[in-house]
């Protein structure tokens, strides 16, 4: 193992990670901070410290409902878009058909879609369908984001494995099902686990659509921290709480997926 | 893959059809509607006359969308250049089994996962030369830094925000496609006698070409759109001088009381961001496809 | 070129205590400079493992692997001057052929003529020199193979050369061509040749000398000829031949050979040894298993299953007591139907005996 090289790429990563969390700790110190020490002096740790914001968050029951809501239109738009794409990726990566580029591209367009573009028109069509204010709507508002970028991500990964396997594998005797779930998969793992978790995050963090659909039943967590400009002010304290508390759903979906993204790329026995 | 090599099968469209489907409904019957409205001006409930391009050529003529379409793209192409190699030298460093592997992947991906406006404000904070951990550092170091007063203070603070922020998607698509490589290449690589940098520039790069397309068609379209963010760190100041193409249009579109214009600028916008994809795709495709040319 | 020595083990935990703990088994192994030899076993049985400790991609936990003498188990592939060829293609999709052939070389800072040279000799041998500018990412996989292959036997002073299943994505109907190409390299260049493989057609095509592996364990280490006469364990019996062994249970009682619940005469060479063994099985390969005519010694009936007309001879199926017998019949014997029983002779010269897997006698 080459020594010197491995420790310049240590370095480096441990200075990015410095680099990544000083903002986060940033916010964390804020979080235990009343919002008269954040706007008075630099304080590295809080000199009063409070858990009054979290108790805020945590017995208003807005906020519970918020994350409870938020989860719950992400996980729904997470299987949609899992089950919709797989299929399309494989198709693209592995055929051609009429239309495949084409159709190929204007997914594309639609993830590079300004989310603004669709305000007005979906919340008509929503509020004639009678789906204002469910998770079901904003599952599908997101859609037009998640679908076309796990779409694109699968594909790319999905290419990379030879053909040679899907042939291997007919010859041997699978059914289509069979191998696309006991074989070809498993050696996409790393593809599904950043697709999904990408699925997530742009869905978990999307205010404009989600806020547009939702009112009370449906209103996700994004929206809820926004009241948090009033008459008094920016409450910067319980924004850095409510912040602070918004990384965690995440940070278990990652590492959740951890295994996925970070699997070798493991050549089984065909 | 190659496309010549793909067998032809219209039946593969079966399993194309749910994706169809899906976006037919979620996006193009809105995407109708809007087309819809960008071409009639609307005088009152039930009440709109056809007005054609009208829209379309009054904001075109609007110098301040030029100016900000330039500080824009300036935008853009500056993230880019800093966050694609960035985020591959990330990708390079992180670990890639045990427990630090793991470790690694949840701190570096923890800013993905804040919601933008409290990224915007936590920088706030953060950035002011009394209050915020950065600010006081930079007075300490001796620097005048103000980034509410100085544009080109506001300007980089804004771009390594969005460093911070936007960096890691562009790690974890690479580090995702690394772990993709087959251990057998590297020990065929030790076996071949390669040293580290033939390793990444025979191996590595060639198996990430992939997924760094993805990274850089996303970075670039994302920073086009970008508002959130900017505009709760700076509300687009000092002046204009951080007020980048979503923030111009979208307050144009609230100041107008009509549907007609909101929805022609919005369709610009997005006719704007497709075409500068369209060639950005375009030119990788030829530049990744001139690369697996044999070097002469 | 050179000899290979190996003597050691290699434990999943850094104290073993039973079996199970080792991927290999203690075992000494010597493979001959220029020979060709052919690791068979099951999926999991080692193989693979040994080949990574000869390569020195992988350090035993304990003992040594010695080339010509040398010690090298410390040293790393590169070091020890071998060559591998993976399960699947393994390319620099950025080159051509002919700067796949030549980067080893490159990276070792040979002169450009002598690469030029070797890569076209090399080239030559595997029938590529009309690729040589192609780019080597839009070939057939069996094709880059041979590249793989290539850049293996490129360097002049290659020690062996390994090869992880190297079919195993190739189509079908080319694996006999590479495996008749790889004979004609072994034969031309001599080299020390290392050859894993699930598929016992491939082992006993390839290599002169086959070791066949079971669960950690070298069985029997032989040509195809031994493997297929003596196999020393059942697995080997069973593994080798298409069908394998048949293995029967018998015991001698009173001077006799019990076979289920049939009688035969003692083969007389072996007598002393069976009397002894208490109960033992009886190994005989279907080739082996001959129509005898009723009453004759050594004959014993069977009730007829299933016949397969399989062109070149019949396979019948065939039950004598409990256990299921197959046997390769020649087309000119009538056959038989099912539901008949015909008397089959079991011990002859080529009859094992067994006892606890390994062979008796």
């Amino acid at each position: 193992m080459n020594t010197p090289r491995f420790q310049k790429r240590t370095l480096f990563l441990i200075a990015y990670l410095v680099f990544a969390i000083l903002p986060i700790y940033w916010m964390v110190n804020m979080s235990f901070k009343t919002n008269q020490e954040i706007l008075s002096g630099f304080t590295l740790f809080p000199q009063d410290f409070t858990w009054d914001n979290y108790a805020t968050i945590f017995t208003d029951a807005s906020w519970r409902d918020g994350y409870i809501n938020s989860l719950t239109f992400v996980a729904i738009n997470m299987v949609i878009t899992l089950t919709v794409a797989l299929p399309a990726a494989y198709a693209f990566s592995r055929y051609r058909f009429i239309g495949n580029k084409h159709i190929f591209f204007w997914l594309l367009t639609n993830r590079m879609t300004p989310p603004a573009i669709f305000l007005l028109p979906v919340f008509q069509l929503y509020t004639t369908l009678g789906l204002m204010d469910t998770h079901i709507a904003v599952a599908m508002a997101h859609l037009v984001f998640t679908v076309p970028l796990a779409v694109w991500i699968l594909e790319g990964f999905m290419s990379a494995v030879p053909r040679e396997i899907d042939e291997t594998a007919y010859i041997d005797g699978y059914s289509f099902p069979r191998f696309f779930v006991t074989i070809f998969l498993p050696l996409i793992k790393p593809g599904v686990g950043v697709a999904a978790f990408f699925c997530f995050m742009f869905s978990w963090v999307e205010l404009l659509l989600a806020r547009t659909l939702t009112s009370v039943d449906a209103k996700p967590i994004v929206a809820t921290m926004t009241r948090t400009v009033s008459a008094a002010g920016m409450d910067w304290a319980t924004l850095a709480a409510a912040g602070v508390l918004t990384i965690v759903p995440g940070a278990i979906v990652i590492w959740f997926v951890r295994r996925y993204i970070a699997k070798g790329f493991a050549m089984g026995r065909v | 893959m190659n496309d010549e090599l793909k067998p032809v099968n219209q039946k593969a469209w079966l399993l194309v059809l749910p994706v169809v489907l899906v976006m037919a409904f979620v996006s193009v019957l809105p995407l109708m509607t809007v087309v819809n409205y960008s071409v009639q001006d609307i005088l009152a409930p039930g009440r709109s006359v056809f007005v054609g391009t009208y829209w379309f050529a009054e904001v075109m003529r609007d110098q301040s969308l030029h100016a900000a379409l330039w500080r824009q793209l300036m935008f853009s192409l500056a993230v880019l250049a800093v966050q694609i190699p960035l985020g591959i030298l990330l990708a390079l460093s992180m670990p890639a089994h045990g427990w630090k592997a793991s470790a690694v992947l949840v701190l570096v991906a923890l800013s993905l996962l804040i919601p933008w406006n409290v990224v915007g404000t936590i920088w706030q904070i953060f950035a002011r030369s009394d209050i915020g951990l950065l600010g006081v550092t930079l007075a300490h170091l001796g620097f005048d830094y103000n980034f509410t007063g100085n544009a080109t203070h506001a300007w980089l603070t804004v771009l390594v925000m969005d460093v911070w922020h936007w960096t890691p998607l562009v790690a974890l698509l690479c580090y995702a496609g690394l772990r993709s490589i087959p251990d057998a290449y590297y020990q065929a690589a030790r076996i071949d006698g390669a040293s580290k940098f033939a390793v990444f520039r025979y191996i590595q790069l060639p198996k990430l070409r992939g997924v760094l397309m993805i990274a850089v068609l996303l970075r670039f379209m994302d920073s086009f759109m970008i508002y959130t963010e900017v505009f709760v760190l700076t509300g687009g100041g000092p002046g204009s001088a951080t007020t980048f193409l979503s923030q111009y249009l979208t307050t144009k579109a609230v100041g107008q009381f009509d549907l007609g214009p909101a929805a022609a600028f919005s369709l610009i916008y997005f006719l704007i961001i497709l075409l500068l994809c369209f060639i950005l795709y375009n030119w990788m495709q030829r530049v990744g496809t001139a690369a697996k040319e044999p070097t002469k | 070129m050179a000899r290979i020595d190996l003597d050691l083990a290699h434990a999943y935990k850094p104290h073993p205590t039973q079996d199970s703990d080792y991927a290999l088994l203690p075992l000494k192994m010597s493979f001959r400079d220029g020979g060709a030899y052919a690791l068979l076993g099951p999926s999991g049985c080692g193989k693979t493992t040994m080949l990574n400790i000869i390569s020195g991609l992988v350090t035993p936990s304990q003992g040594t692997v010695t080339f010509d003498g040398r010690d090298v188990t410390r040293l790393s592939p590169q070091e020890r001057n071998i060559a591998q060829v993976f399960q699947f293609p393994v390319i620099y999709d950025t080159m051509t052929v002919a700067e796949n052939l030549a980067f080893p070389l490159r990276n070792r800072r040979v002169p450009a003529d002598r690469i030029k040279q070797r890569v076209g000799a090399i080239a030559e041998m595997l029938e590529m020199n009309g690729q040589l500018n192609q780019r080597a990412a839009g070939l057939s996989a069996d094709a880059k193979q041979k590249i793989s292959l290539g850049r293996g036997l490129v360097r002049e002073d290659v020690s062996a050369v390994l090869f992880d299943e190297p079919l195993t994505v190739i189509d079908p109907h080319l694996k006999w061509q590479l495996r008749r190409k790889l004979k004609q390299i072994h034969h031309e260049l001599k080299l020390t040749l290392i050859y894993v493989t699930h598929d016992q057609v491939e082992a006993l095509t390839v290599a002169d000398e086959v070791v066949v592996m079971m669960r950690g364990r070298a069985v029997q280490e032989g040509t195809a000829d031994q493997l297929f006469e003596r196999p020393q364990h059942t697995f080997v019996g069973h593994f080798i031949g298409s069908p394998g062994m048949n293995f029967l249970d018998a015991t001698v009682v009173d001077g006799q050979l019990h076979i289920g619940a049939c009688q035969v005469p003692l083969p007389s060479d072996k007598a002393e040894t069976l009397r002894q063994a208490g109960a033992f099985v009886l190994g005989v390969r279907p080739e082996y298993v001959a129509p005898a005519r009723e009453g004759e010694p050594g004959a014993v009936p069977a009730r007829v299953e299933q016949v397969q007309d399989i062109g070149t001879y019949w396979m019948l199926t065939a039950r004598i007591g409990e256990a299921l017998l197959r046997a390769r019949l020649s087309p000119e014997t009538a056959a038989p139907s099912p539901g008949q029983t015909m008397w089959l002779s079991l011990v002859g010269p080529h009859t094992c005996y067994y006892k606890n897997e390994e062979l008796l006698a």
